[in-house]
């Protein structure tokens, strides 16, 4: 059975002729959340534009129902001019959903990502953390089946981005998507995925795929027991195999 | 004159703030605000009594009246036939300030649409630029005998020329604006399907926004020129802009409203400069931050 998002040997060569992605076979099923980490430039974010179809590929098939992908992009892409209950309502904007159901939706991802409060405050005066989560409410909106994160937080402290982990976890068990999330940290892919993926340099391809076995919820302790560690290190080893 | 913009600070961000707590805006007016523009004042004004009462050869002081007596024969006389006192200086100041307004809207309105135009289409742009860019340095001054040949009417030749000068900072910075929102952006739309239309309206235009607004600033404060100087080329019968009366003054000797009608108009560039800073504080101050250098 084809997944939400399946890739059938998936290839990407650009007109430059950089060979960025080189054949990626796998499917992304509701309830499952993938995660991809590789080293910088092996053709991730390629995959996800592929997935989104904001790029075509030159190789092989991918399978997605493309109106119900949700986005979120590495910066939060936030408009600077409209406050923050604007912005989260923009996509529902240009997809013609009438304003009551606008607006309704609006208020409920509000109460989701943690944001109420800040309806009127504009990007300029929010924390990264806080335009993240403006960020991830604007997808939901949407009620996207198909999730894709590149490295979404990537540029956070620590503590704001573990705080997201969860907080995002807990969107994935209410919400039920398939999601595929791109990340450069380790600790983050274990923590959050059903499954990791490793891609090796470029041109890139799957090289590993490790079964996270860690049962939803997942509290913050996960992080620190030996069983973790061990899998973090497993993802690590292969990692650095692919490196070379 | 400090940046009208400039005056909403924002913290810097700083590495040991956490990305998760909410900025803090600030919105102070400093003393060095007020202090800097009273020193320079006093400076000028002390400069002018010098320059009319000592540094001029005594022969030439009779055209730089001092100060006490610009004021006194040039804004508090209110009428004292053969066009002196402060009514003629208003009268055709009324007269320039309605050539560059209009100039100014004519100018808005074909720039903008210009520039909308350049931005959609890439064969408008590689048509147009080259002339808008020799427009830009072509000395307006020198078409005058052109315009006076070719068209009929003083206040058509005046806001023509108004419309000439006051034209590409309008169209420049507007395309600059919607060329260059971000890619990111840009393919958030993509991906919702958003139409040309709706990109340009929901998308460009308000990213556009701070750029339009320079380039208005910029194009008001040209027009109020182009208004000015197009006059000592176009007068005619009843009509005298501020320009024409300035030369007039000039001929018969008139220190005192000469120094008038020149502080009036460039108080007239001052307020336009003012306006579109205010205006534009209004439109986009709430999410618009300026930067600057440390
Ligand atoms: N439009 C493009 N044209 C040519 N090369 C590209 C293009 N987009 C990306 N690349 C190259 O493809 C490779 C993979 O890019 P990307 O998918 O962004 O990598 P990452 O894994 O860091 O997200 C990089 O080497 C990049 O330089
Ligand atoms: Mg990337």
């Amino acid at each position: 059975m084809a997944g939400a998002l399946s890739f059938n040997n998936v290839g990407m060569t650009f007109p430059d002729g950089t060979r960025a992605l080189g054949g990626a076979t796998f499917d992304v099923n509701p309830g499952e959340f993938i995660t991809v980490v590789g080293p910088s430039g092996c053709g991730k974010s390629t995959l996800l534009r592929i997935a989104s179809n904001l790029e075509t590929a030159t190789e092989g098939i991918c399978n997605v129902d493309r109106d119900s992908i949700g986005y979120v992009f590495q910066d939060a892409t936030l408009l600077p001019w409209r406050t923050v209950a604007k912005n989260i309502e923009l996509l529902a904007e240009l997809h013609g959903v009438d304003k009551a159901e606008r607006d309704e939706r609006v208020r409920n991802v509000i109460d989701l990502v943690g944001l109420s409060g800040f309806e009127d405050k504009y990007p300029k005066q929010l924390s990264g953390g806080m335009k993240m989560r403006a960020s991830l409410a604007r997808s939901l909106v949407m009620k996207p089946r198909v999730f894709l994160f590149d490295e979404p937080f990537g540029a956070l402290d620590e503590i704001t981005r573990e705080r997201l982990n969860d907080e995002l976890l807990r969107l994935f068990q209410l919400e039920g998507f398939a999601g595929l999330f791109i990340t450069h940290s380790i600790s983050e892919a274990v923590y959050m995925s059903t499954k990791v993926l490793v891609m090796s340099s470029r041109p890139g391809r799957i090289v590993a795929s490790f079964d996270v076995p860690f049962e939803y919820p997942r509290a913050h302790s996960l992080r620190y027991e030996p069983k973790f560690a061990e899998l973090c290190g497993e993802v690590s080893t292969a990692l650095r195999g692919a490196l070379v | 004159m400090t940046d009208l913009n400039s005056q909403v600070a924002v913290t810097p961000p700083s590495s040991r703030r956490p990305d998760d707590a909410p900025i803090e805006t600030t919105n102070r007016v400093r003393a060095s605000d007020i202090i800097g523009p009273a020193v320079v004042f006093v400076l000028f004004i002390a400069f002018w009594y010098a320059l009319s009462t000592r540094l001029l050869p005594e022969q030439k002081r009779f055209l730089l009246p001092t100060p006490h007596k610009v004021l006194k024969e040039g804004f508090f006389t209110w009428e004292a036939g053969e066009q002196r006192g402060l009514f003629p200086i208003l009268k055709s100041m009324w007269s320039s300030i309605q050539v560059a307004v209009i100039g100014l809207i004519i100018t808005i309105i074909i720039g903008t649409a210009l520039a909308t135009a350049m931005a959609t289409r890439r064969w408008v742009e590689r048509a147009t630029w080259p002339y808008l860019v020799a427009l830009q340095s072509a000395p307006i001054l020198a078409m005058t005998p052109l315009i006076r040949a070719l068209i009929d009417g003083v206040q058509t030749q005046r806001i023509l020329v108004v419309v000439l000068i006051a034209f590409f900072p309008i169209v420049n910075n507007t395309l600059f604006g919607l060329l260059s929102v971000e890619k990111s952006q840009h393919e958030l739309f993509t991906l919702h399907g958003a139409s040309k239309w709706t990109r340009l309206t929901k998308l460009q235009f308000p990213a556009a926004m701070p750029n339009i607004f320079v380039g208005l600033r910029i194009s008001a404060g040209l027009s109020v020129i182009g208004a000015v100087v197009g006059d000592f080329y176009f007068r005619q019968g009843g009509v005298v802009g501020i320009g024409a009366q300035i030369d007039i003054y000039r001929g018969r000797l008139w220190g005192s409203e000469l120094i008038a009608a020149i502080l009036l108009a460039s108080a007239f560039g001052l307020v336009v400069f003012i306006v579109f800073g205010f205006l534009s504080k209004l439109a986009i101050g709430k999410w618009h931050t300026t930067t600057r250098g440390q």
